[in-house]
């Protein structure tokens, strides 16, 4: 098992000694090095992503009681090579009307911060591609690309559906990101630096024997997580936040005027984006490759870190799968009434968790600095609406 | 190495702010001001000032940028028309370039060791722990201060901008 946890590192070393005695030069080798993490880390997130491409589409279709797609290999597994090669083979379009250089250069764009921040998580103990000590803010900072890759997309299309979508899109991921990135700072003000590998030894340990020390066992925890999870899902424009590109409104949005491989790229950087989140959140709140109970700790940190990954990931279709989609005005006003206070609330709860000295008594204390806030705005919330039990007509 | 990066990103900084003024289109601009923020960024980070550096991409490159791009969408700026080009505005403008650069030669050669670089000012902290320190320690009154003005600037923007309830 030891080897096991080691083997990544260890095969890649292996490979550079190999290489190191048939006479390649110490320099090369280091660049060798990176360019081999730099491989394996974007390779393991693209089959993560072709996985990801048809296992979404069998969730979505086992929720809505249908097979899905089972045709092409086992279990319709090369759904995502068909794909491909229908996205290559497909013409690319550019209007005449468009800037064409913007047009070109926006999936680009939108590919470049999503495969940045994978640099900066921990994919296992001791197994992070680069340590850097602002990594929460790098992760942040480089994710605000993918705002001006969008509005690329929109403006260069020159057509309104596409203003239209990344008008939508930007509002919507700035008014986001705030609650997003203050729920991520509770974390690292408990862990007491910004650097991602700190947080995820800070979550290390059991307490009671069994009860792993993950910030979303605490009460402020809890509730960073869950706007963190909603925040997330906002990022990446996943249902229920996927109005910019509502197809029954805006056809696709800032996506409208793309076709064959550019639109792949775009709907591949959105789910590398995704993942990254998702191995944010990990990161911050799960514990990042921390084996949930102590005897699992036998298995490798990195199958943990990526199966919770993988677990995120789920919860996201899952989450597609059943809820409605929203109205841009109820959007804009759940991010800035409720979950920008709550994030406050979160943050000043964590604050009191610490200086309670992070016991019982502060889990308690946390659990009452953040639950009277969410009482008083969940009601001030609901109470203009009339919640009642919804009655189907023409089924059961 | 590191000297050969500063080149290429000061060019690029260079390149890309002069971009800024030369493009007609408000979003060409909007972007090579957005790749100048980048380029800058990149220049701290071979000062080893990584701080400051996603801290620029952050707010600069992030945020300020965005806001910018969301006002071109609003207000739906066109491209500029070309004009003529005037020789004496050329000239003006060459003079107060030539005046403005002698000035910052002068003040730069003025200034004592300013081609050595500084050690380090708390060795053995990182760089996001200095910052920490200066701002709450050092500099804590000034630093709330700020917060305060900060706050009333937002409220005041809620004020201003709220409809008026009936």
């Amino acid at each position: 098992m030891e080897l096991l946890e080691r083997a990544p590192v260890e095969l890649k070393n292996a490979f550079l000694r190999v290489l190191g005695s048939l006479g390649v030069p110490e320099g090369m080798l280091a660049i060798l090095s990176a360019v081999l993490i730099i491989g394996t880390v974007i390779g393991v997130f693209l089959g993560l992503f072709a996985l990801m491409s048809v296992m979404e589409r069998k969730i979505l279709a086992r929720v809505q009681n249908r097979y899905g797609p089972n045709r092409a290999g086992p279990f319709g597994l090369f759904q995502p090579v068909a794909d491909g090669i229908k996205m290559l083979t497909k013409e690319d379009l550019v209007p005449r009307a468009a800037d064409k250089v913007v047009h070109f250069l926006a999936p680009v764009v939108m590919m470049v911060p999503a495969l940045l921040v994978l640099a900066i998580l921990p994919y296992g103990r001791d197994m992070v591609p680069v340590e850097l000590e602002s990594g929460i803010l790098f992760f942040f900072a480089v994710g605000a690309g993918t705002e001006v890759a969008i509005f690329m997309a929109g403006w260069a299309s020159n057509n309104k559906y596409s203003v239209l979508g990344a008008m939508r899109a930007i509002a919507q991921m700035i008014s986001y990101e705030i609650p997003l990135v203050i729920s991520a700072v509770t974390a690292a003000m408990i862990a007491g630096s910004l650097s991602p590998s700190v947080i995820v030894a800070a979550q290390g340990g059991f307490a009671a024997g069994f009860l792993p020390h993950w910030f979303v066992t605490t009460p402020w925890g809890f509730t960073a997580a869950l706007l963190f999870y909603i925040g997330a899902l906002a990022e990446s424009n996943r249902s229920p936040f996927d109005l910019p590109e509502g197809e029954s409104e805006l056809v696709a949005g800032h996506l409208t005027e793309y076709s064959g491989f550019k639109y792949a790229t775009f709907f591949m950087a959105e789910y590398i984006g995704m993942f990254a989140i998702c191995g944010m959140f990990v990161t911050l709140f799960l514990g990042g490759w921390q084996a949930p109970l102590p005897f699992l700790t036998v298995v490798p940190s990195w199958i943990w870190f990526f199966g919770k990954v993988c677990f995120v990931a789920f919860t996201m279709v899952w989450v597609r799968a059943t809820l409605p989609r929203l109205r841009v005005d109820h959007l804009l006003a759940f991010a800035w009434k409720f979950l920008l206070p709550m994030s406050f609330a979160a943050f000043l709860s964590a604050a009191c968790w610490h200086y309670a000295g992070r016991g019982p008594a502060a889990w308690f204390l946390s659990l009452v600095v953040v639950g009277i806030p969410y009482l008083v705005l969940g009601l001030s919330f609901t109470s203009r609406f009339s919640v009642s039990r919804r009655t189907y007509l023409f089924s059961e | 190495m590191s000297l050969a990066l500063f080149w290429i990103f000061a060019i690029l900084t260079l390149l890309f702010a002069v971009g800024v003024v030369v493009f007609r289109s408000p979003v060409s601009s909007a972007m090579s001001l957005v790749m100048s923020f980048v380029g800058l960024a990149a220049l701290f980070v071979t000062l080893d000032a990584f701080f400051i550096a996603v801290v620029q991409v952050l707010v600069y490159a992030g945020a300020v940028m965005v806001l910018f791009l969301f006002i071109i969408m609003l207000l739906d700026l066109r491209t500029e028309e070309r004009r003529p080009v005037k020789l004496a505005a050329w000239a003006g403008g060459g003079i107060v370039l030539a005046g403005f650069l002698v000035a910052i030669a002068r003040v730069i050669s003025s200034l004592p060791g300013a081609t050595n670089t500084k050690p380090e000012i708390l060795p053995g902290l990182n760089d996001v722990a200095q910052v920490g320190v200066a701002l709450f320690r050092n500099f804590n009154l000034p630093f709330q201060i700020i917060g305060v003005l900060l706050l009333v600037a937002t409220i005041g923007v809620v004020v201003l901008s709220r409809r008026e309830l009936k």
